[in-house]
């Protein structure tokens, strides 16, 4: 009589381990020696990350360490500030953001951005989310009725607002405005998600929902986060990038980076021994 | 436990309690099979249960692991985390059970190449029936959260306890007569010292599922007391 062995005993049994594997994922955006200056002062130094496909990645590090510069160079936000140079190239399924010919606009529908506060448009709710479809478009109703209910069914937003769609999205609060703009972004169907302190001015319940979100997103986008809050980054990424003083100091997987880490440095940070 | 805003969440905490119940389950057939093995002398099944016994131990290293990344990931607080924190006590004392039914099969396999005769296992069959039957509902209590449960069956201990005495009496008694016996005796001791520790695991186990219902530690405390926290 041989005892059966269940699933759950084979994936405990050594080498079977589900553990993430940055070497099994697909690419989908790669950081090759990027070198960023505000005039004289360099704030990101000669970075290489590959981040994989449909997965969550945050940037963690202390203030100033070149997180948000980072994630601001993914869909070249950083071309708006005087004065700033950049050296490298960032790849998007192969191709370079910065090459000359590249349409920036085209560029960030394919890779869209939420910022620290929530940023409505002073129009209604139905309006927000179908602005971007307008300014591609996009004007038979039917269709746009359509795709403003997916984006904020997406957002987990539907149930809360679609008998109130017309009404201005300045009177939803901080936690549904942040959905709302989620929900703008992802109208247009983009491949990556930028978000930059995307719930910082949330209250903790607000910010439960706004991770749960992020959760559920990243089965259809390859999502990048730069949050302060570390626990944050622990409980919503698959993947973790700790930086210092614009140096990228240690790349990995959530979970080994938060139990094991490789560098000195990384453990400091995350214990709260320093930054 | 599973209304947490975070889905994941849920999923990861059910996941691991599932596992528990897993290796709960595995173990409670190790002990069955090695008592069986002791009792029919059946050293096919003896070397089974010591063979399979590594599958017990990588759950142990496995669920550890998912409880590590809970802590590091989630921060789970009051219940979730009295639950990670009892879950991770629970696995090391069903990983001893598991070492215990070792032994008693160890013992299987040693009095089986003495030869002697299988009238004498008799007598810690009634322990083996009694531990196996503890460790199950103390599984049962964790399941359902069941204090009462887990309260009554901390108790029976004290019963399995007075067995082993028992059979320590009466196996002194034995050697006494009969040096010859002397060999074989020492080996069902063996394997009764290793029941009577499955009882005092499944003991502890029912006093982390307590801590995990109402918060408080109620090991090193008399029945008495931890009656009192239970009603």
């Amino acid at each position: 009589m041989n005892q059966q062995t269940t699933p759950a005993i084979k994936a405990s049994l050594p080498g079977n381990s589900t553990e993430l594997n940055l070497a099994d994922e697909k690419e989908c955006l790669q950081v090759n020696n990027l070198n960023l200056f505000y005039s004289e002062k360099q704030a990101l130094k000669d970075i290489n990350l590959v981040i994989p496909e449909k997965r969550v990645t945050a940037f963690i590090g202390p203030s100033g360490c070149g997180k948000s510069t980072l994630l601001r160079s993914i869909n070249r936000m950083n071309d708006l500030v005087d004065g700033v140079r950049i050296e490298g190239s960032i790849t998007l399924h192969g191709d370079n953001i910065y090459d000359r010919d590249v349409d920036v606009s085209a560029l960030r529908r394919r890779v869209g951005m939420v910022f620290q506060r929530p940023n409505p448009f002073p129009k209604s709710i139905y309006e927000n989310v179908a602005y971007g479809l307008r300014l591609q478009g996009i004007n038979k109703r039917h269709i746009l009725d359509e795709r403003v209910e997916w984006a904020l069914k997406s957002a987990a937003l539907w149930d809360e607002v679609s008998n109130r769609l017309h009404e201005s999205a300045l009177g939803m609060s901080g936690g549904q405005q942040q959905r709302l703009v989620i929900a703008r972004s992802i109208a247009i169907k983009p491949e990556v998600l930028l978000l930059d302190e995307p719930a910082s001015a949330l209250d903790p319940i607000s910010t439960l929902k706004i991770e749960e979100l992020i959760y559920e997103l990243k089965s259809d986008y390859t999502i990048v986060i730069v949050t302060h809050n570390m626990q944050q980054a622990a409980r919503v990424s698959d993947y973790t990038a700790f930086m210092y003083m614009g140096d990228l100091i240690e790349f990995g997987s959530t979970d080994k980076l938060f139990t094991n880490p490789e560098k000195k440095q990384t453990e400091d940070y995350i214990t709260g021994r320093y930054g | 436990m599973n209304d947490h805003i975070s889905q994941q969440f849920n999923a990861e905490l059910e996941q691991v309690k599932n596992q528990v119940m897993i290796m709960g389950g595995l173990v409670e057939q190790h002990v069955q099979n090695a008592c069986q093995a002791l009792e029919e002398g059946n050293t096919a099944l003896a070397e089974e249960v010591i063979e399979e016994d590594y599958k017990v131990n990588s759950l142990e290293v496995s669920i550890d692991e998912q409880c590590t990344h809970i802590i590091a990931r989630r921060q789970p607080t009051a219940g979730d985390l009295r639950l990670v924190m009892m879950i991770v006590k629970t696995i090391t004392d069903l990983e001893r059970i598991g070492d215990e039914a070792c032994k008693v099969a160890r013992m299987a396999l040693a009095l089986a190449e003495l030869g002697s005769s299988k009238k004498q296992y008799f007598e810690i069959r009634h322990i083996g029936n009694h531990v196996t039957k503890m460790l199950r509902s103390a599984l049962d209590a964790f399941a359902r959260t069941d204090t009462e449960s887990a309260f009554r069956t901390a108790a029976e201990d004290q019963v399995v306890d007075k067995e082993y005495e028992g059979v320590m009496r009466q196996l002194i008694t034995h050697m006494m007569e009969d040096p010859r016996s002397i060999q074989p005796s020492m080996n069902v001791i063996w394997a009764a010292r290793a029941l009577e520790r499955i009882g005092d695991h499944s003991k502890n186990i029912c006093e982390y599922v307590i801590y995990l219902v109402k918060g408080r530690d109620v090991r090193h405390v008399s029945l008495e007391e931890m009656k009192q926290e239970v009603l």
